[in-house]
This record gives structure tokens, C-alpha cells and sequence, in this order.
């Protein structure tokens, strides 16, 4: 049996007095799509950036590919990566996309995508350059590829940064909420392309308020609250038989 | 080539040597103004302390005070030290061997060229204006663009190389664009520790030909023209880098 892509044991982490997770377990293997749920506040973006260690946890562990992300005590700042290398390396694995796109604005969209690749991963700039067409390509953006992401629509930017994503072939991909500043009338084109990722086999996890990609797409949902998985299943059971009432409560509002 | 009763040759070393003092006064300035923007930036006490000294105390000094202080006072510092030191290695030299004749290890008197002194008083002066200015840039550096480097697996110093440098600049620089040019003008403060600028030499040659309005004027235009031709270099680097937001 091979180690599950990611596992998550017991995450807690705390800003200041605030204890915004409270013990979280989680556990990713090979082509899972997992859909993180929770009203706003309930911690379900914390937990999916200290995964890859954009917040440092303050207790408990987190594998990649088995993998222990190990941590030292500092006596100021409590809980730190023991080791920034390894860090560095796990996250250069793990591929994020943003809320609100982040693609760097100085670069083209074509140089946005070869950037990790050739600069963190090493790989020579025209193998790069040619995966990177082929990427666009794959996402509509090909005839983009020299434009600047302030040229592009917010759908098209987040179509970009999934390019840029899948450009260092992710071990798990984290989306925190890719569709939250979108105009609605391009959410379309970004869950498809997810769908497209999700179906292909890709490793996701994914912060999100749409309901239909977490009950259609993913095959495990995660719903949060105040800290806690409050319920967790598959998405035709737990949206068929709810049993947290929170749950059938924040489906019933969203819906 | 024109006539400046027989100076235009010197006239023309001088200016060469005015916009040499300035471009190597810049490469200094940015320099010590990105260490000292990072400096204030940083979680540490102790090194935002010494940047605040550092910008407080040259921007609350004349720069002419400032040069006097640092091309006279520098002299008797280093030559001081140079002195103590001397002394001091004799003494423990005489400790070990009682017969141990005097000896200058250090040169008892080190001349500080008024071309080095030129151009670290002013890059020196301009590194506090210009650290300001990086500062403001750095802060307005978009918090996620940094954030996506980080989670692609940058390390700090592809960070800043990478992401921050190249952002930053396009917010300093208007500011350095000033900074330039106020910089490039103060270098005319150098003649007076007695570097053959050109505004010393347009001093002494209208001592002896008694036509300062020629001399002087010509130091004007040579500056205009410096300042315009970077005005212009400004401007087409300024529309370069901001195409890129829209």
C-alpha cells in the first residue's frame, strides 16, 4: 500500500488568542478531489495554506507523499519549519492558485508559466517554454501567451495561473477559492477547466463555494466549522443525507 | 570643436569627470538605499534603529556641511586612527622586545583622494533620500505577488531577485528619477574639496581669463544637457515599465 499523496494529522494552528483550527485530520491519495466547505470563518482557508506552510501550523503534522514536513520550537514564535530547504522543496510540489490570481504582474503570461520551472525547478528554458504552449493551449490561452495579466480578464488570469500550476506537475494542487472574485459570468470557464484537471486524475484540494463542482466533481467532501470537520463524506451521501444540522443548515442558505 | 580660450580640452576632462563622480554616486546611493529600505523593513530592532539614524541625521544636514565634514573630518579621523594604532602596535611590539625600534606600520598620513571622498560623501547622501523612496516602493509591492513566489518554492533570495526587485522598481522609479537629478546637480559641491570637475575648472579659468559669465555658463548648459538627456532616458523607462499593468 502506498503512502496517500497527503495526510494531515491533527493540524491545529492558532493567531494569537484566536484558534482558528482546532484539530484537523485529512487524508489525500492519488486523484482524489476534495472539496473544502465551510461558512466564512470556519478556518477553511487557513487549513489549505498551512498545507503548503504559507501559515506555519501551530501543532501537527502534515506528509506529503510520506514525507514528514518537520518543525522546530523557537521560544518567540513558537512552532517553525525546522528545515526551510525542505520546505521549500515540498512547496515547489505543491501547486496553489489564488483567490485572486496573484500571476505576476511584471512577467507575460508565457514567462509567468516557465518561471517555477526554470527557476525554482531548474528545468532548461525551452523545454519549458515548449510545455508551457502546450499548457496554454490546453487552458485557451495560447494566443495570450505575450500579453500581461492586467491585459487579461479575471477569468482569463485564473485559467493562466492554472497553467501555471499544472507547469511544475503538482503533486497536489490547491485551489483557495479560484472563483471567489470572479464575475459570474466567468466562473464558467474556470470550473472547467477544473473539471477538466479533476477527470485527467490530478491530485486536488480545493477551498470553494460552488456547490455544484463539490457535489458533481469531487469525489470527498470536507465541511467545516468553527475549526472542526463538522462532516465529511462522499458528496452523494452527505448531500443527500446530511447529518450535521450545521451542514443542512449551510446547504439550504447556499443553495 | 568650440574655443573656451584654450580650456575646452580640461572643460571637457571636467565634465567627463562630473558625470563620472555622479553615475558612480548612483551605483553607491542605490546601493546603500536598498540596505537601508530593507533595513527599516526588517523585524529587527536594532537595524531599523541604525537605517532611522542613518536617514534622520543625512537628511537633516546641509550636503555642503556634510561634504566638509566628511572630506576634512574623515582626514583627521583616518589619520588619527592611523596614528593611535601605530602607537599602540609599537607598545605591544616594545612589550615582548624592550630593543624594538619605532616603526610605522601604518603610513603616518593617508591622503583620502577628493574623487573617492567626492563620490562616497554624495552616495552616501543620496543612499538616505533614496532609501525612502525604495521603502515607499517595497510597501507598495502587492502582498500576493510575494505570496505566489513563496508558494511556488522561491527561496528569499529568488523572492526579492525575481518578484520584488523588478516590481518595486517600477514604484521607485519616479522617485529615483529625482533623486538623480538633484544628485547629479550636488556634484557641483564637489569642486570645493578640490576635484577638477568642471565647476572648478570654470572657477579658476574665469580667475585668470576674467570672463566668469562664459565659463559659468557653460557649466549650466552642460549640466541642462546632462539633466535633459536624463529626463528623456527617464520618461522611456518609465512608459517601458508600466505597459506592463495596462
Amino acid at each position: 500500500m502506498t503512502a496517500p499523496t497527503l495526510s494531515i494529522r491533527n493540524l491545529h494552528k492558532s493567531f494569537a488568542d484566536n484558534q482558528v483550527l482546532k484539530g484537523i485530520d485529512l487524508e489525500a491519495h492519488q486523484g482524489d478531489v476534495i472539496s473544502i466547505l465551510g461558512a466564512s470563518g470556519s478556518g477553511k482557508s487557513t487549513l489549505l495554506r498551512c498545507v503548503n506552510l504559507l501559515e506555519t501550523p501551530t501543532s501537527g503534522d502534515i506528509l506529503v507523499n510520506g514525507e514528514l514536513i518537520k518543525m522546530k520550537m523557537d521560544k518567540k514564535r513558537g512552532a517553525i519549519p525546522a528545515s526551510i530547504k525542505q520546505v521549500e522543496r515540498i512547496r515547489s510540489r505543491l501547486a496553489m492558485v489564488f483567490q485572486s490570481f496573484n500571476l505576476w504582474s511584471h512577467l507575460s503570461v508565457i514567462e509567468n508559466v516557465i518561471e517555477a520551472p526554470v527557476h525554482v525547478l531548474g528545468v532548461p528554458k525551452k523545454e519549458a517554454i515548449v510545455k508551457a504552449e502546450a499548457l496554454l493551449q490546453r487552458v485557451g490561452l495560447y494566443e495570450r501567451k505575450d500579453y500581461y495579466p492586467g491585459q487579461l480578464s479575471g477569468g482569463q488570469q485564473q485559467r493562466v495561473a492554472i497553467a501555471r500550476a499544472l507547469a511544475v506537475e503538482p503533486e497536489v494542487m490547491l485551489f483557495d477559492e479560484p472563483t471567489s472574485a470572479l464575475d459570474p459570468e466567468l466562473v464558467g470557464e474556470v470550473l472547467t477547466v477544473m473539471r477538466d484537471l479533476a477527470e485527467e486524475g490530478r491530485t486536488m484540494l480545493v477551498v470553494t463555494h460552488e456547490m455544484a463542482f463539490a457535489r458533481d466533481v469531487s469525489n470527498k467532501v470536507l465541511f467545516l466549522h468553527q475549526g472542526l470537520v463538522e462532516e465529511q463524506g462522499k458528496p452523494e451521501d452527505i448531500f443527500q443525507n446530511p447529518t450535521s444540522e450545521r451542514f443542512k443548515q449551510f446547504i439550504s442558505t447556499v443553495y | 570643436m568650440f574655443s573656451l580660450y584654450g580650456y575646452q580640452d580640461i572643460f571637457l576632462e571636467g565634465a567627463w569627470l562630473t558625470l563620472q563622480v555622479a553615475l558612480l554616486s548612483l551605483v553607491l546611493a542605490v546601493f546603500l538605499g536598498l540596505i537601508a529600505a530593507l533595513a527599516k523593513l526588517s523585524h529587527s530592532i536594532i537595524l531599523t534603529s541604525i537605517a532611522t539614524l542613518y536617514t534622520t541625521i543625512i537628511r537633516g544636514i546641509p550636503d555642503l556641511i556634510l561634504m566638509l565634514i566628511i572630506f576634512f573630518g574623515g582626514q583627521v579621523l583616518i589619520n588619527d586612527t592611523s596614528y593611535n594604532l601605530n602607537e599602540w602596535f609599537n607598545e605591544v611590539v616594545t612589550g615582548y622586545y624592550p630593543d624594538h625600534e619605532w616603526t610605522a606600520y601604518l603610513p603616518d598620513y593617508i591622503d583620502i583622494s577628493p574623487y573617492i571622498a567626492g563620490i562616497v560623501t554624495i552616495g552616501f547622501i543620496f543612499g538616505a533620500y533614496m532609501a525612502e523612496t525604495f521603502r515607499g516602493a517595497i510597501l507598495s509591492v502587492d502582498k500576493g505577488q510575494l505570496e505566489a513566489a513563496t508558494a511556488y518554492g522561491m527561496n528569499k533570495y529568488k523572492r526579492f531577485s525575481r518578484v520584488m526587485f523588478p516590481q518595486m522598481m517600477r514604484h521607485a522609479l519616479p522617485g529615483l528619477g529625482n533623486n538623480w537629478l538633484v544628485l547629479l546637480k550636488t556634484t557641483a559641491l564637489v569642486s570645493i574639496i578640490g576635484l577638477q570637475d568642471m565647476v572648478k575648472i570654470a572657477g579658476d579659468a574665469s580667475g585668470s581669463t576674467q570672463k566668469p559669465f562664459t565659463f559659468y555658463l557653460v557649466v549650466a548648459l552642460i549640466f541642462l544637457f546632462y539633466t535633459a538627456v536624463s529626463t528623456t532616458v527617464l520618461k522611456w523607462a518609465e512608459r517601458k515599465y508600466s505597459i506592463q499593468t495596462r
